[in-house]
């Protein structure tokens, strides 16, 4: 299988499009994960629906909201530009906006599950020994929560990898710069003899998706024996 | 001196109890469903009572009516559960050195090694607690209390999880930990024979309330 220069760009493009993305997500991802299983505040049942609203919502909805929010002209995104200049639309940073927002509830959901997992009997034994809130997080809930958070990244990863249709809303199909492995297998089904390189790139799709889901699947089985203590 | 003077509310089941101990061991003596564990939740900070007053060694924990409530980690005061209630992620060293971590304590290796020799747990200290039985991770939970200082040590009913044989193994350790540990305890129990055994003061507890105070021989005549 020998991939060509344009096709290698775009495979290194999307790598680091969902790394950032699910790095930059993730400590996001695990202060609202805490919140939704540990507290009780007004509002909760919207901000829960927030989160997942990207999973039922059509991708080009999202990725239309995305620009008109974010694009030069909106609110947040002409703010951001004018004042710290940070630009989105139609750069590889607004891909990586994109793909966190659309793998955000991916992402959430099993670290959410296992910090709810977390006997919070353990919690009580942690204060009673002296430690504070944030020690008692620190110390006894994220590293108990661990497996699950690193599933969710996983998860999200692979989700973002594979985003397509709110990425092309947003920032466009720009080689080198947004084109993602999913918009380029899109462009190349469309290009007369491009069906080979598609299914290059489909190969390539399946092994990473594939990947992602025996980690999600191991750091669920770790998970388990973390909190029975063997 | 452990001074606890208060009221609450736990849906139909009102808690009221008012008593102050000098003692070494504080007995705290009733049938399940009395109140004992709300009552010592209270006292760890665990739970804030509706009204009343908690205070150690002339120091005011809970006063509701001056709106004080010291949260646990800031009352220095030991709990060992039922269930033991160790970490399983980390081993038998890292549980005993979890209280000092937390409260930023100098490290002592002698109190260690005193701690793990009085309650046999040195062949231990490399294990998971998943890896231990039910009296090895009671003695393990004692040491891991004992070794972040506490003022005040509560135990609630910490042989009340184990089989007959595991429970004459174990109270050993707790005649051993009252006489040489020097740190006063609030024992609960329902077992008159254990209270015997290791209580130098009784408070009765029954449907919530305070029905006697005294020495050991409240028991018999409750």
């Amino acid at each position: 299988m020998e991939m060509s220069p344009a096709e290698w760009t775009a495979i290194l493009l999307s790598l680091r499009v969902a790394a950032v993305a699910t790095v930059v997500a993730t400590p996001l991802g695990i202060a609202l994960a805490w919140l939704l299983a540990r507290r009780d505040f007004w509002g909760k049942a919207a901000l829960d629906a927030a989160i997942h609203l990207p999973l039922v919502l059509p991708p080009v909805v999202t990725g239309y909201l995305l620009l008109l929010s974010f694009g030069r002209h909106g609110l947040v995104g002409g703010f951001l530009a004018d004042h710290l200049g940070i630009v989105f639309a139609f750069r590889w940073t607004g891909a990586a906006l994109a793909c966190g927002v659309m793998s955000f509830p991916l992402l959430v959901r099993p670290i959410r599950l296992s910090i709810e997992a977390v006997d919070q009997r353990l919690e009580q034994a942690s204060a009673t020994l002296g430690a504070a809130p944030w020690q008692v997080f620190a110390t006894v809930t994220l590293p108990l929560a661990l497996p699950g958070i690193l599933a969710g990244m996983v998860l999200g990863f692979a989700k973002a990898i594979g985003e397509f249709g709110a990425t092309i809303t947003f920032v466009s199909n720009i080689p080198g710069e947004t084109q993602t492995i999913s918009s380029a297998i899109y462009s190349l089904i469309q290009t007369p003899d491009g069906d080979t390189a598609a299914l290059r790139l489909v190969v390539i799709s399946i092994v990473i998706a594939t990947s992602a889901l025996i980690g999600s699947e191991w750091f669920a089985r770790r998970a388990t024996q973390r909190l029975h203590g063997n | 001196m452990l001074r606890v003077d208060v009221t609450k509310q736990l849906g139909e089941f009102s808690l009221s109890a008012s008593f102050v101990s000098e003692g070494r061991v504080t007995g705290l003596f009733g049938a399940s469903g009395a109140g004992k564990t709300s009552l010592i939740n209270m006292i760890a900070g665990l739970l804030r009572p509706d009204r009343g007053v908690i205070a150690i060694d002339g120091e005011t924990l809970d006063d509701t009516a001056a709106r004080i409530h010291v949260p646990p980690h800031r009352r220095r005061i030991g709990y060992v559960f039922q269930d033991a209630r160790l970490f399983p992620h980390l081993d038998v060293r890292q549980n005993l050195d979890y209280g000092r971590r937390m409260n930023h304590l100098t490290d002592d290796p002698a109190a260690r090694t005193r701690v793990t020799e009085m309650l046999d747990i040195g062949h231990l200290l490399d294990r998971r607690p998943g890896k231990l039985s039910g009296g090895e991770r009671q003695r393990v939970a004692l040491g891991r209390a004992l070794l972040s200082k506490p003022r005040l040590l509560l135990l609630d009913e910490p042989l009340g999880s184990l089989d007959e044989g595991r429970r004459a193994e174990i109270l050993p350790y707790l005649i051993r930990l009252r006489d040489e540990a020097n740190v006063p305890m609030v024992y609960v129990s329902h077992d008159a024979a254990e209270m015997r055994q290791l209580a130098t003061q009784i408070v009765l507890l029954r449907g919530g309330q305070v029905t006697a105070l005294g020495g050991v021989k409240v028991l018999t005549a409750g």
